[in-house]
């Protein structure tokens, strides 16, 4: 989150990242990336549905899904 | 494979400023430009759909050196056309004197008029004349009025005559792609303002046109630095730099004319591919790639080269 938001962020688990400021379209688009080279998976398009990345808490239970 | 011969385009009169279009969504100009690179748009007034790819087809058979009669196709790629059926192709046919050559609707988005040059260079045994057109106007005019999407859009025309057996540029590839699950994503109802899931158009687009663009530049034994020249879909500035980013190479090779057109949907490949070969003066045998992305999703690239 850091490295997309470029500063020093921590937000609450369930808070919105789009709400808060913290992601738009593009930074969505570079948190997918650095998820997948963080935890050496490929995401599908199929599953890149914003709202799956919108808190902490909702892409760790995505990434946990993915086993 | 056939060449794309000849381009034209056409573009309404009247110049809407960004201080106009965000006195009405109550939005800064200067916040317009920063989040689409668009300064300015074109709204037709009392030309209708068919008026603006009528001049934009007169356009491109005038530069490609073809006559109507000639034709054996006209597509007409929109999505704004005012009626169910039947669509614009056959009126611009009629009024081109291309009659009885057939004519076809795309009725697609954004990424209409790359479809329709893929599928022409695959049919072609005549010359094939592919258009596309938007009066987008009359779309983000609609109440609601939405912020997202009355900044994006304008009118236009763009069209190619794409022809079996000689022509500027020789089609040696194309890939077209469609993933009807984002279909609710963007997408528009008969009289309905215009909805978009813009964080959604925005990821899937930044992946799948670098993605289907390495696919067919990998196939031909090339590299996006191979490529001087890319034609996209004007769609949003910052999504063509990302696309460009995504690549590993500079955004210049990207031919830009959002900023006076802003979004012209299916026309603003075609717009832009006719202000390009218009002025272009690159040596023979470069590659040129187009590429596109709208609702559906529909996707795609295609792979040129100039040819003596």
């Amino acid at each position: 989150m850091q490295t997309v938001a470029k500063r020093n962020v921590s937000p609450d688990p369930d808070e919105s990242l789009f709400d808060s400021g913290l992601l738009d379209s593009f930074a969505l688009t570079d948190l997918v990336s650095g998820l997948e080279a963080e935890f050496g998976i490929t995401i599908p398009d199929r599953d890149l549905n914003p709202r799956k990345f919108d808190s902490i808490n909702r892409i760790v239970e995505y990434l946990e899904n993915q086993g | 494979m056939a060449y794309l011969a000849g381009f034209g385009h056409y573009l309404p009169a009247r110049v809407v400023t960004n201080a106009e279009i965000g006195a009405r969504v109550d939005s800064d100009p200067a916040w317009i430009l920063s989040v689409s690179g668009i300064e300015e748009r074109r709204f037709a007034a009392d030309e209708s759909l068919v008026d603006l790819a009528v001049k934009a087809g007169e356009a491109a058979l005038a530069s490609a050196g073809v006559v109507a009669a000639e034709l054996e196709m006209v597509m007409v790629a929109t999505g704004t056309s005012p009626r169910n059926f039947p669509g614009p192709a056959v009126s611009v046919a009629e009024r081109l004197g291309a009659t009885p050559a057939a004519a076809i609707d795309l009725p697609m988005a954004s990424a209409g008029s790359l479809f329709g040059l893929a599928l022409a260079a695959r049919l072609a045994r005549g010359p094939i004349l592919v258009i596309g057109a938007e009066k987008m106007s009359g779309v983000v005019e609609r109440e609601p009025l939405e912020k997202g999407v009355a900044i994006l859009f304008g009118d236009g025309a763009g069209a190619c005559v794409v022809h079996p057996s000689r022509g500027r540029l020789r089609v040696i590839d194309s890939e077209i792609c469609s993933d009807g699950a984002f279909a609710e994503d963007l997408k528009l109802e008969q009289g309905q303002p215009l909805l978009m899931n813009g964080r959604s158009v925005i990821l899937q687009a930044s992946r799948k046109i670098p993605a289907v663009i390495s696919a067919v530049l990998t196939r031909n034994e090339l590299s996006a630095t191979d490529v001087p020249v890319f034609l996209m879909h004007q769609a949003n500035q910052n999504l063509i730099d990302r696309v460009a980013q995504t690549l590993g190479i500079d955004s210049t090779r990207f031919f830009s004319n959002i900023r006076r057109y802003g979004n012209t949907s299916s026309a603003s490949m075609l717009i832009a591919a006719s202000e390009w070969f218009a002025a272009d003066d690159s040596p023979p045998l470069t590659p040129v790639v187009f590429a596109a992305f709208g609702a559906g999703f529909n996707w795609g690239a295609l792979l040129t080269e100039t040819h003596a």
